[in-house]
């Protein structure tokens, strides 16, 4: 009888957790967003989620950017320097531009190929549950980081090594608090997220397109969020390796950073920028994407040589692997390997090249309508133009060894980050934002955000580039008067906080548009692609029967035909086939159940993570949530 | 919402052909290629650089002769098991396909019992290193010895903890052929887990440094 008891009470969780899961199939409320397995609730929770970091990478920036404004700055010590600039890349990085693209891939993917969902609702959960709950993990660090204990005393203890935790600075023998272990942890962490993302919509892409979508007929962002999942699923385990290593020297003695055992701190620097180069382009490949997507629509043009611009990000995607030592140039590889790398650095910039070429061939000609999302589109091209040619002139060695570790580097990698990365994240913002809230963003407010952000961008880091050039480091957290460098600093404050305004009013625009912005209607800008065949907001279950697709840019082509002489004009009403709307409301399609198993699953990892540097126990109890999440996700039914 | 609670269609057909499951399999263990490959590349460039004992064989080292620790043909009898393992997974595979239960049962339970036979092999082979003085600590072979074979063992446990879930659901009637994909999927990773430890069992064990 006893044991007839006990059988009872683990049925009565199930059949709580199944009754939680019926009450969050309605698609209202807090808790049908918790267990949601929608893409597009995914994607907008990415996008809050990722845009919030952006906000703490940036306050963190705005401290930098004070404490160096003048010479002899007093704002925060050199220990409290190393956090925050260490803090501001890791966030940037993996907090910032790869969950923000993660949210694009979310949101647009399934709708441009004419799916109802990912291949897998309930993995993309996790995807972002394993990503919140890492990048918390990680930001906590600045509360309980500390050597003197674990709460915050009046000092920041997040991780102080850099973004690239170069060895042997974050080995315990150079930082002795967790900082560095909140670091190695959490970039797992958001690995597994990561990666888990990348699997997902490699087979959501390859699997799961409409009938007549050919390879050749998807639209750009989507090839080039196939190339990117391809890197991150590859290039991810490499760093997860050098990540291990890291913490089985830091916390069981390993010796694969001791240099008196043998080893030697160069191994890292290879597996991080083998892991690092790639995850350039997983950076900036979804912004090329989204470019090659708003400057078509906005030309009222096809792309420009739709072919080029697909192989050339197959080409980027494969010569990424091959450059990765161009960051090591002064480490003494030897001038053969130095020269190797440095032709391939330089072989890299074709590919490139061309798509900056396509880019403007579009334009060129075109019925341009100068709004938001083509401004970012174009500042996009303008400035990552300057930001990789000044990557080739880091591909000179000679030249190299010159800016090694200066300003001019600084200025670099913001000029493709910023100007590039997030300049394209910026024009899909004002792109899509329509197609998911149903309302236009102001376009006035659009205008003067952009400028505002364009002018900021170049005030801050164009003076960098000056700064690195007249010999000012990175990474020191004050210099002496009388170096040259007070007004170039000054400057590149004032440009940040010209940054910060514009993100304010951006902020504002969101808000301001949500509550009293025009109704978008289903295609505001007369695109081309499936997504905005639907309504917007798209309906749960995105089509209310899956499209046909004939050709490339084939929603287009359902509305315009071309007369005599090549001008588009529109398809006489009537003769077009029938919109989405008129297929009625979607009854009887059959979509994926909410799930709260992808949330405890990824709940499990940041206790693991906490266990690891506290309390073992912990780690135990980590396990076992993790255990009960995937099993119980493995035997629910994906649909009652 | 009444759209969405109907019945299950049966799975919608894919653009390529592959199954949705079988394809995230095949990238997962293109990626642990990856993974793997960062562990036996470590090795490969530590290999020899350690600074003192205990030595993987017999070394003269500063003048001292020091026994290797390595038991060879203790490790080829325990790969020698692996290997074997990947037989009755394909036995295993084989019976649900024709739709034979019991056979699937006794091939899964015999696979499972290969890799803890295995496990178990390597549990006494870490404990012998240990007494001869050999830790992740000691010198660069510990360091990447144990954390290398470490994260194989490991994928084997990960791949134990499946077959026994597969045979539990199996004992339970819930696998059927018509859903033998299970079956196929736990194969792919096991075949892959052995097909790694050749390729660590050549590399650490088979090729002596000279």
């Amino acid at each position: 009888m006893a044991g007839a008891a006990l059988a009872r009470r683990p049925m009565s969780i199930v059949e709580a957790i199944r009754q939680a899961r019926r009450q969050a199939a309605s698609y209202r409320g807090i808790w049908s967003w918790i267990a949601t397995v929608d893409h597009k609730r995914i994607g907008i929770m990415y996008g809050a989620t990722s845009f919030s970091f952006f906000l703490i990478g940036g306050i963190e920036a705005l401290i930098i950017r004070l404490q160096l404004a003048k010479p002899n700055g007093g704002i925060v010590d050199a220990d409290q320097y190393d956090r925050l600039f260490t803090m501001h890349g890791t966030t940037m990085v993996f907090l910032v531009v790869m969950p923000m693209s993660a949210a694009f891939f979310n949101l647009i993917i399934p709708l441009m190929i004419g799916a109802r969902d990912v291949a897998f609702p309930r993995l993309n959960a996790f995807s972002y549950w394993a990503f919140l709950f890492g990048g918390l993990f990680m930001t906590s660090s600045f509360f309980t980081g500390n050597p003197a204990g674990t709460f915050f005393q009046g000092k920041l203890g997040a991780p102080d090594a850099g973004w690239f935790g170069y060895a042997p600075l974050t080995l315990v023998s150079h930082s002795a608090g967790h900082g560095v272990d909140f670091w190695a942890l959490g970039l797992l962490i958001l690995g597994i997220s990561s990666m888990a993302g990348g699997f997902n919509f490699i087979v959501t892409i390859l699997n799961m397109r409409a009938p007549g979508m050919t390879l050749f007929r998807m639209p750009v962002f989507v090839w080039m969020t196939l190339v990117t999942s391809f890197l991150i699923i590859f290039a991810m385990p490499v760093i997860t390796v050098a990540l291990f290593q890291i913490m089985f020297d830091r916390r069981f003695g390993a010796n694969f950073f001791n240099v008196a055992a043998g080893g030697t701190p160069l191994l890292w620097q290879h597996m991080f920028w083998l892991f690092g180069h790639p995850e350039v382009y997983i950076l900036v490949l979804p912004a090329m994407g989204i470019v090659s997507e708003v400057l078509p629509t906005f030309a009222r043009k096809p792309l420009f040589g739709y072919p080029f611009v697909v192989f050339s990000g197959i080409a980027i995607g494969f010569m990424s692997w091959g450059v990765w030592a161009h960051h090591m140039y002064t480490t003494g590889l030897g001038s053969v390997a130095n020269s190797a790398f440095g032709v391939s650095t330089i072989l890299i910039a074709i590919p490139t090249g061309v798509k900056i070429f396509n880019w403007m061939g579009t334009l060129w000609g075109g019925a341009i309508r100068m709004k938001t999302p083509l401004l970012y589109a174009v500042g996009f091209i303008a400035m990552f133009t300057v930001g990789g040619l000044t990557g080739v002139t880091h591909s000179i060695v000679p030249s190299d060894y010159q800016q090694q570790d200066t300003y001019y580097i600084v200025a670099h990698f913001h000029q493709v980050l910023v100007g590039g990365a997030l300049f394209g994240l910026f024009a899909g913002i004002y792109y899509w934002f329509p197609k998911f809230s149903g309302k236009m963003l102001n376009e006035k407010m659009g205008q003067i955000q952009f400028w505002l952000f364009f002018a900021g961008f170049n005030v801050t880091f164009q003076p960098m580039m000056i700064l690195g050039l007249i010999g000012m480091p990175r990474r020191i957290q004050s210099y002496p008067e009388g170096m040259g460098w007070g007004l170039w600093n000054m400057m590149a404050t004032v440009g940040a906080f010209m940054i910060a305004v514009s993100v304010m009013l951006f902020i504002y625009n969101v808000i301001y548009s949500l509550m009293r912005g025009e109704e978008a209607g289903a295609d505001p800008w007369d695109a081309r692609t499936l997504e905005w065949s639907i309504p917007s907001p798209p309906p749960a279950y995105n089509f209310a029967e899956i499209p046909q697709v004939r050709s490339l840019d084939d929603f287009w082509h359902r509305k315009y035909v071309e007369n005599e002489r090549g001008v588009p004009v529109p398809v006489v009403a009537g003769a077009a086939h029938d919109t989405e709307e008129s297929h009625g409301d979607g009854h009887g399609i059959h979509l994926p159940s909410p799930s709260f198993m992808p949330l405890i699953a990824a709940f499990g990892l940041p206790l693991i993570g906490f266990g690891l540097i506290y309390d073992y126990a912990l780690v135990a109890a980590g396990v076992v949530v993790l255990l009960f999440g995937i099993y119980a996700w493995a035997l629910e039914p994906a649909a009652e | 919402m009444e759209q969405a609670r109907t019945a299950p269609h049966a799975l919608a057909p894919t653009s390529t052909g592959l199954d949705n499951r079988k394809l995230l399999m095949w990238l997962f263990l293109a990626s642990e290629c990856l993974f793997f490959g960062g562990l036996i590349g470590t090795y490969l460039l530590y290999r020899n650089r350690s600074v003192g004992p205990p030595f993987p064989t017999n070394t003269v080292y500063n003048g001292v002769h020091y026994h290797g620790v390595f038991d060879i043909p203790f490790t080829s009898i325990s790969a020698f098991v692996l290997l074997m393992s990947s037989v009755s997974m394909v036995l295993a595979l084989a019976a649900i396909q024709r739709n034979n239960r019991r056979a699937l049962r006794m091939w899964l339970l015999c696979t499972a019992f290969l890799g803890m036979t295995f496990l178990a092999g390597q549990a006494f082979e870490f404990t012998e290193f240990y007494r001869a003085g050999l830790t992740v600590h000691s010198n660069l072979f510990g360091t990447t010895f144990f954390v290398l074979t470490g994260f194989h063992g490991a994928h084997v446990s990960v791949g134990v903890l499946i077959l026994l879930s597969l045979y539990v659901m199996a004992s339970r009637g819930k696998i059927t052929h018509e859903n033998s994909l299970n079956i196929e999927l736990a194969g792919l990773y096991w075949h892959f887990v052995d097909v790694v430890w050749i390729v660590i069992f050549t590399v650490v064990y088979l090729i002596q440094p000279t």
